[in-house]
């Protein structure tokens, strides 16, 4: 160990408890910004996630007005096709979907809800909802003329199971379409406003009853993962026939909340962040301050024996650079330890659950220890340690040695 | 004792000031503190009523009353068991600041060109002016202007999807009590604008008297809804309107029971602010520690000197806590006024436009605008000037128990 840090260890204890109370200031600080960055990691990854596997998949093929407005003549042509091409393509999952509103009656009662028109067979690859189904079964055939709907629906229009749903509703072209069908299944995804709103035809029935010939209003496209979603993107692109006016949209822009809400919340905990941080380097500040000051006599003499004050004052930098790695390291591990248990165990909170529910998450959250959620706040806390420091350190260059010694 | 305490606070005054860097940098981080504290509690409350009052206008009410089974299946065969004549005199008879009765079903619009599911509001215009989430000062074309009105409002979004426009007919379908589609055509007398585009997208507004007729329900409604004076505090005006109408098998609801997510966000935000409160604290508070135990050991000879002169401990300890208590206070003050001066800066909101989005997705709009709760201030106050009470007693006490002797001969 050079003399330096020697030097600089030992006078870190010559006021233990200062010391100790400035570390602790850091390793409060650490555990903290480590469980919250933490917390917020795999929040916003499951938000992603689930705001995306219900529906909308990674990316879309679509008419390019319909992202502003999903109107029944904006339309993607022959749109099976296009669907079992970029399946050939490498770990892309796709399916096409009709979509539109319709009034759906039962013997008792009328509700209007929105229809989609899926391909049974794939559908499954880029959509939980396939996999959902709480009583009879998902869609079969292509071509059947039945129906999957959601189980609040269901309870609402009283039916189940087998019963018979007339739709009616209007057609490519704007013409009165009507069509009865069976109802094969009832699914829950635990989301209200699907599970009372949406029901799914197979996709050739639904072209035949609302006169979309071969076409759909969708292609959805699943990646292996949401950063290969890019290259997706571009290899879903080349796939489109050269003279198409269809564009390929990713899940940012094609629900841009939940970006933004991941922002705004993101924006609300910098601050607190930062918050906490600044109040650490006041902190530090105050202690190398003082320690300086103290030592104005001592600091005359080495000076006097010829130190030069770059090297006092790196020594000062030195001592608050020792501080901060035993609040980064002590801060990241009590940290950890924090966060692991609680992505074993989960954390949650009176009224979580509630408002969780709003963004498709989960009542209990598991944190997600990461070398990044692990480091990247207290490196922040080490980087303000140093630069509360600086102030000290520079003041020792103005320091003449005869007038430190004579210091009080 | 008020001769101890005048000298005690003049010393701790002068002492605070012997090392003003140190004085000045621990007020620094006592005002940012504070100020930080105040502030988002300001912008998060004010994020949290935008919410509420976004979610109330479109419920709306603080209260609401229905037939037992409408809130699990909001069906036209699920209506009030009351006349409308007669339920109207009742809630007249109630004193609430605002109320009104209407019919509220799920429904189905068609222009010419596209059809989309909505939810049909058949109101009483003239009642529901005091609290409709429609911009009345923005309607193109007109708001509708009695119950028996034979147009239809419809949001500006819903327009644009429908391609249609203020002049000319949607066909509205909806059920009957008996199962049959009633539809009719309705002339679009106005299109509204109002502050979320969920809400221009979902709701269209017909006279009720017309609904009525439409549904074949004469005289009746599916909804009561009434407000008390503060949404905070619902339950007045809930215990007032279950009084008018539950001999009659009705159910009378709060926004709080009606709407979850919100009033737990609501509560949950009070429990936000006092964690971050006492987090902002807990990370002053090695400072604060700090500074006094640094204070006390550079005068332990003047302290002993002071206790060999018969001073009492008591007052060495009243001192050292009132040098504490000073700094906070006026730390505190500095950190209050920067809130108020901040808070009053962007009285008129923040625009966050930039995640419009996320925010309807919160329930809220894209303008921040900050709520500055007495009582959040002196929440953050009391909490900052109690536990640093109690942290700077371990400093002071120690002080205060020095023996004269051993604390004179210290070398420093």
């Amino acid at each position: 160990m050079s003399i330096e840090v020697r030097l600089a260890w030992r006078n870190l204890w010559r006021q233990p408890k200062r010391t100790l109370l400035t570390t602790g200031a850091m390793v409060f600080s650490n555990v903290l910004l480590v469980f919250m960055i933490s917390l917020q990691v795999g929040m916003y990854g499951l938000m992603v996630e689930n705001g995306l596997k219900v529906f909308t998949g990674h990316l879309q093929v679509q008419a390019p007005e319909y992202i502003d407005d999903a109107k029944m003549r904006l339309v993607v042509p022959d749109a099976v096709a296009l669907a079992g091409r970029l399946r050939e393509l490498d770990g892309i999952a796709a399916a096409a979907r009709g979509s539109t509103f319709a009034l759906a009656s039962s013997e008792d009662r009328t509700y209007g809800m929105a229809v989609m028109g899926v391909e049974p067979d794939y559908e499954a690859d880029v959509s939980s909802l396939p996999g959902l189904i709480g009583a009879g079964r998902y869609l079969e055939a292509a071509d059947a003329a039945e129906i999957v709907i959601g189980e609040r629906l269901a309870r609402n229009l009283k039916v189940g199971v087998g019963d018979e749903l007339t739709l009616l509703g209007s057609g490519l072209d704007g013409s009165f379409a009507a069509t009865v069908v069976t109802i094969a299944g009832l699914f829950e995804t635990g989301i209200p406003d699907i599970d009372r709103g949406i029901g799914a035809l197979p996709i050739e029935h639904f072209q035949e009853v609302f006169y979309m010939g071969d076409a759909a209003h969708l292609v959805v496209a699943v990646a292996p993962s949401l950063e290969a979603v890019p290259a997706a993107v571009a290899a879903v692109e080349s796939q489109l026939p050269a003279d198409s006016e269809l564009v390929v949209h990713d899940w940012d822009a094609l629900v841009p909340e939940l970006r933004q809400s991941i922002n705004a919340d993101l924006g609300g905990a910098l601050f607190m962040y930062g918050v906490l941080v600044v109040l650490v380097a006041f902190s530090v500040l105050n202690t190398q301050l003082m320690s300086v000051l103290e030592r104005t006599r001592e600091f005359g003499i080495v000076m006097a024996l010829g130190l030069k004050p770059g090297r006092l004052g790196r020594l000062v930098l030195l001592e608050a650079a020792l501080m901060g790695l035993i609040g980064v390291f002590v801060g990241a591990l009590l940290g950890g330890l924090l966060t692991l248990y609680f992505s074993v165990n989960g954390f949650t909170y009176p009224g979580l659950e509630e408002m969780a529910a709003q963004f498709n998450l989960p009542g209990r959250l598991h944190p997600e220890v990461t070398l990044l959620s692990l480091f990247a706040g207290p490196l922040v806390v080490f980087a303000f340690t140093l630069l509360a420091t600086a102030y000290p350190a520079l003041r020792l260059r103005g320091l003449k040695p005869v007038e430190a010694m004579r210091a009080a | 004792m008020s001769t101890t305490f005048t000298v005690s606070a003049a010393l701790a005054w002068r002492n605070l000031w012997r090392n003003h860097r140190r004085t000045l940098i621990m007020l620094s981080a006592v005002s940012v503190g504070s100020w930080a504290m105040i502030f988002l509690t300001a912008l998060t409350q004010g994020m949290v009523t935008d919410m509420v009052r976004q979610g109330l206008a479109v419920l709306p009410g603080h209260a609401q009353a229905h037939h037992p089974a409408f809130r699990d299946d909001p069906n036209i065969v699920n209506l009030l068991p009351l006349a409308d004549s007669e339920l109207e005199s009742r809630l007249a008879r109630g004193d609430f600041a605002a109320w009104s009765t209407r019919i509220n079903v799920p429904a189905f619009v068609a222009s010419e060109r596209e059809t989309r599911g909505v939810t049909l509001l058949g109101i009483d215009p003239e009642r529901e002016r005091d609290f409709t989430f429609v911009d009345l000062e923005t309607v193109e074309g007109r708001f509708l202007e009695a119950v028996d009105d034979s147009g239809v409002v419809i949001g500006r979004k819903l327009a644009e999807t429908l391609e249609t426009r203020v002049g000319k007919r949607i066909v509205v379908m909806s059920q009957s009590p008996d199962n049959e589609v009633a539809d009719r055509g309705f002339r679009i007398v106005g299109v509204f604008r109002a502050e979320l585009p969920s809400q221009e997208e979902n709701y269209i507004f017909v006279g009720k008297a017309v609904v009525q007729k439409l549904l074949g329900v004469p005289d009746r409604v599916t909804e009561a809804v009434v407000f008390g004076t503060d949404f905070r505090k619902p339950q007045p005006a809930l215990d007032r309107l279950d009084s008018l109408v539950s001999a009659d098998g009705v159910t009378a609801q709060s926004w709080k029971d009606l709407d979850v997510y919100l009033s737990t966000t609501l509560a949950a935000m009070d429990g936000f602010v006092l964690v971050w409160v006492i987090v902002i604290f807990l990370a002053l508070s090695f400072g604060l520690v700090n500074t006094l135990l640094m204070a006390v050991f550079e005068r332990v000879r003047e302290i002993g000197v002071m206790l060999a002169l018969g001073v009492k401990p008591a007052a060495i300890l009243l001192q050292i806590v009132l040098e504490s208590m000073l700094l906070l206070g006026i730390g505190l003050l500095i950190g209050n006024l920067l809130a108020f001066a901040s808070v009053q800066l962007i009285s008129d909101g923040i625009d966050i436009s930039m995640v419009a989005d996320g925010m309807e997705m919160m329930g809220a709009t894209s303008r921040l605008v900050p709520d500055l709760r007495m009582q959040d201030v002196v929440l953050a106050n009391g909490v900052v000037l109690v536990l640093g009470f109690f942290a700077s007693l371990s400093p002071a006490w120690r002080a205060s128990r020095y023996e004269p002797v051993e604390a004179i001969t210290t070398v420093q």
